[in-house]
């Protein structure tokens, strides 16, 4: 019989027509169903590319070959599609088309998570354009066209005639525009309003509203396309999202992917014991990210914090290795110097230290605040010594401190430059970099714990590890994406607890 | 009576008397309603005033022209600034959920003020002005709207003189007012040759290949050079300004040349013809910075804009007809094809045509009322009549030669319009 046959290959045609490109303007979202845990995987495994993305974008020209290398391997080990494939070519791992069906439901359902904010769809906008870019860029001149005419981007062509008739003109408006180039290729006529880079610097031929370009420019318009459909999607996507909330089993996820961290959460004690309360005022100068140094500071000055302040410092202390005997006698003993008495202390606040270790209530151990978290949740106000100070110290006031901290004042300026780019945990990073005196840091700073161990690992002398890619969960298991997975839900999990 | 006998003491008792015989409200209505093709853009648009003792009231909105008229002979308005069109209306955005009182549109504007140009006028300075160097406004005037029209396809120019020193652009097409924030800066950025501050010496460079824009915008440089700046500025004449223009001479130059050259040779027209010509060889050679005598020109005649004015979709920019307080000048609009003509000075005050309002014209017949009825329409048609007996009449004409042209536009998308709705 014919039937079965016909019928799976006009089924695989429409699937090709969907995927038939690795890159696409994702116009259209998913209509199928999926298992939850393929669900949570793919919203996570893009999160990670994305952060790749973003790391890699401040650390080294966008578009080099440093650039291209390094995020190229992201794709290959998150099983992300950049480019055309040879069909002939023998496949290990997902296909082609699996990669590309990856591709697309990990980014709506990224859309989901970072619609809710304007600073999360700044940052996802951003992230997308830039690996929209690096994919374009990748496709050949024929795929190039191919992908214009399927997004329906009809940006007319000029005859021969007319350029003719333009012909100086479009040379005399772009240095990269020969009178070969206006020969050879075809020259397309935009609405000024989606070339506004190549208005703005007068790099291009502009006649009653139009805008001249040759073919090699128009990458430039494609992106601006992309990023406009972007913006105006997540607009509506955000007035949906009551809906979307509704189901219990995507709320609790999506809220953890807009503060998610990726990476090893400390909350495996390594060293409990190992660390006695004497040492924390020194520890605190020495191996302490700014943040915990911060609270440390204004516990040991105030003989108190609040809320946010103990939750923050509290956990931390908990990563660094302080049992919880030990934790209740260094909370114990500072705030008795202050307002409060032992009474007090042992009813109101030893019971939320126990809770922190998980020894109350739902007896949940709780993870250290990772740099997401600090960052993204509980802005601090007046009274608090909490979040980070690289987001929510004003730039003068940082400033001081770094001085006080004797950092020197090119390095402060380094700092400030990447705070004013919103690049907190970069910021962070230099900080590390310059107050332990290296060029390198030789890590992706994600987590004050992570700042914690390895500071102390280099005080001690000991043996560097060689540079990771970033999001890489376990230092000491071969990075591989079955070991990852389970990681990274069991850090999920603990998430939907803590909510 | 002279028209110097503005007196800013005066304001008080002349407003009254100006919003409500001369002022042209049904033109501005006219303007500001776009035909009613949107809804509710004439009530949603923001207006500020600028009251007695410099109080300012922002937000103020109007649903018809007759509430714009009583408001306006209410308050008596010192200066009236027109904003952008919002998402509600101003006047009651304090009900409106944070966050949602948006502003959509507005016209887009430029603002070219004279006192940008201090660094190269030699006649005045500040908040002075003279015939000299009012062609500094006729150029910008010329390169602007030429561009403006030719490579951004604009069609509906408003240009207004601002009372005292400047000049203003609205552009009232319908792609004009719906441009985002980008786009604005991106327009006035190409439009922007002249980039620096008191630091900088050289104020514009060009590099090659010469853009066409540049290219047409030498050649209107060109027609005014020599009568404006050699002549009218003496730029070559006098040592300080002749120094600050070989200053942008670059230094390979046989600048000792020049200077001995300048010894011989006192005629303006003839040290320039010897600049260019250095000028020429330097662009046979192709080497860096050879097209200096052009950055010359430009940096002594090309249009200075404030991008921060035209940027913004929310930015407040005197209405056309508000009275400047210190000069008492109208801000009326410009007939292009009068340009060379156009005389700031000339430009009616107040106090002129409220005193020609009551100067009886020549051959003028007193209309009888006969009774109430015809009363209303008699005080319309004299309202009307009013404008028309003073000098304000010539301004408000072109200006309803203006509205003629954003008419057509809007009366072709109504037309569109009901053709979708199947009206008849």
């Amino acid at each position: 019989m014919q039937f079965p046959s016909r019928r799976k290959r006009l089924i695989n045609n429409a699937q090709e027509e969907m995927y038939g490109q690795p890159i696409q303007f994702y116009g259209q979202p998913p209509i199928e169903n999926i298992s939850l845990s393929e669900f949570e995987t793919f919203a996570v495994e893009r999160l990670k590319l994305l952060k790749t993305i973003e790391n890699l974008g401040v650390s080294y020209v966008k578009q080099s070959e440093h650039y291209a290398r390094k995020l190229e391997s992201e794709f290959k080990n998150l099983h992300f599609p950049y480019r055309e494939v040879d069909d002939r070519k023998v496949q290990t791992g997902p296909s082609e088309f699996e990669k590309r069906r990856k591709d697309h439901i990990s980014h709506f359902i990224l859309r989901l998570a970072y619609c809710q904010t304007e600073d999360l769809r700044r940052w996802f906008i951003q992230q997308e354009v830039d690996l929209f870019r690096f994919r374009f860029n990748e496709l050949g001149s024929k795929q190039k066209l191919e992908f214009l005419h399927r997004n329906n981007l009809q940006y007319d062509t000029i005859n021969v005639e007319e350029k003719k008739t333009l012909l100086d003109k479009l040379v005399s408006s772009s240095y990269a525009v020969s009178g070969i180039t206006v020969e050879e290729q075809d020259f397309y006529k935009v609405p000024f309003q989606d070339a506004l880079d190549l208005v703005r610097t007068r790099k291009v031929y502009l006649k009653a509203g139009y805008v001249y370009i040759p073919h090699q420019d128009i990458i430039t318009i494609v992106i601006n396309d992309f990023r406009t459909r972007l913006s105006k999607a997540l607009a509506l996507t955000a007035r949906s999202l009551p809906i979307v909330h509704s189901d219990e089993r995507l709320q609790p996820l999506l809220n953890h992917l807009s503060h998610a961290y990726v990476g090893q959460d400390y909350s495996i004690q390594k060293n409990v014991g190992k660390i006695s309360l004497e040492q924390i005022d020194s520890l605190s100068g020495k191996s302490f990210p700014l943040c915990m140094k911060q609270l440390h500071q204004s516990l040991r000055e105030n003989h108190h914090l609040r809320h946010g302040g103990r939750m923050q410092y509290g956990l931390f202390l908990k990563g660094i290795g302080l049992s919880l005997e030990q934790a209740l006698q260094f909370w114990r003993s500072e705030f008795i110097r202050g307002k409060v008495d032992a009474d007090k202390f042992d009813k109101q606040y030893a019971y939320s230290i126990r809770h922190m270790f998980g020894k109350e209530g739902r007896r949940a151990d709780y993870t250290p605040y990772s740099c997401m978290k600090v960052i993204l949740s509980n802005m601090p106000s007046q009274g608090d010594y909490h979040g980070c100070p690289f987001r929510h110290s004003d730039p003068e006031l940082l400033k001081q401190k770094l001085q006080v901290y004797k950092v020197s004042p090119s390095g402060i300026n380094q700092i400030l430059e990447l705070v004013k780019g919103m690049h907190y945990q970069l910021a962070c990073q230099k900080y590390f970099e310059l107050t332990h005196n290296v060029e390198d840091a030789n890590f992706s700073l994600n987590h004050p714990n992570q700042y914690f161990v390895e500071s102390q690992r280099l005080l001690s002398g000991g043996v560097r590890e060689p540079k990771r890619e970033p999001e890489t969960p376990h230092k000491t298991k071969a990075p591989s994406a079955a070991v990852e997975v389970p990681e990274v839900i069991e850090d999920l999990d603990s998430f939907f607890q803590d909510a | 009576m002279p028209v110097s006998d503005y007196d800013q003491a005066s304001l008080p008792d002349l407003l009254p008397l100006y919003y409500r015989r001369l002022f042209p409200f049904a033109q501005y209505y006219r303007w500001l309603h776009y035909g009613g093709v949107h809804k509710n853009y004439f009530q949603n648009r923001e207006f500020s005033f600028t009251l007695k003792d410099d109080i300012y009231v922002r937000y103020q909105s109007f649903t018809t022209q007759s509430e714009l008229e009583k408001e306006m002979q209410k308050m008596n308005p010192y200066k009236i600034d027109i904003g952008a069109v919002y998402s509600h209306r101003p006047n009651q955005h304090n009900t409106v959920k944070s966050g949602s009182f948006q502003a959509l549109e507005k016209e887009l504007v430029f603002d070219i003020d004279m006192t940008d140009y201090d660094d190269v006028r030699s006649c005045c300075s500040a908040a002075d002005i003279c015939s000299k160097c009012w062609t500094l406004m006729t150029i910008a005037i010329r390169i602007l709207d030429r561009a403006l029209r030719e490579d951004f396809g604009f069609q509906h120019l408003l240009w207004v003189y601002s009372g005292r020193r400047g000049i203003h652009c609205w552009v009232c097409d319908e792609a004009a007012r719906k441009l985002s924030v980008t786009a604005r800066s991106a327009v006035a950025e190409y439009l922007s040759l002249v980039k620096g501050g008191e630091e900088t010496l050289k104020k514009v460079i060009l590099s090659d290949p010469i853009h066409p824009f540049i290219k047409e915008s030498l050649l209107v440089v060109e027609r005014y050079f020599t009568r404006y700046a050699l002549h009218d500025q003496e730029i070559l004449s006098r040592k300080e300004t002749l120094d600050k223009v070989l200053a942008l001479v670059p230094e390979d130059i046989l600048l000792k040349e020049l200077q001995q050259d300048f010894q011989n040779e006192k005629k303006p027209e003839i040290r320039w013809k010897l600049i260019k010509d250095q000028a020429l060889k330097k662009q046979a050679t192709n080497k860096k910075g050879h097209h200096f005598e052009k950055e010359i020109m430009l940096q002594y005649c090309y249009p200075r804009l404030d991008v921060n004015v035209s940027k913004g979709v929310n930015h407040l920019l005197k209405s056309p007809f508000s009275v400047h307080p210190k000069t008492g000048r109208i801000s009326v609009p410009i007939d292009l094809k009068e340009l060379e003509k156009f005389d700031p000075f000339a430009v009616p005050t107040i106090s002129l045509i409220c005193e020609e309002l009551d100067r009886p014209i020549p051959g003028e017949v007193e209309e009888k009322v006969d009774d109430k009825e015809n009363e209303k329409d008699a005080t319309e048609r004299r309202k009307i009549r009013d404008y028309k007996r003073t000098s304000l009449a010539k301004y408000v004409k072109y200006f309803d030669q203006f509205l003629d042209g954003v008419a057509r536009s809007w009366k072709g998308e109504l037309l569109r319009k009901s053709d979708l709705q199947k009206e008849f």
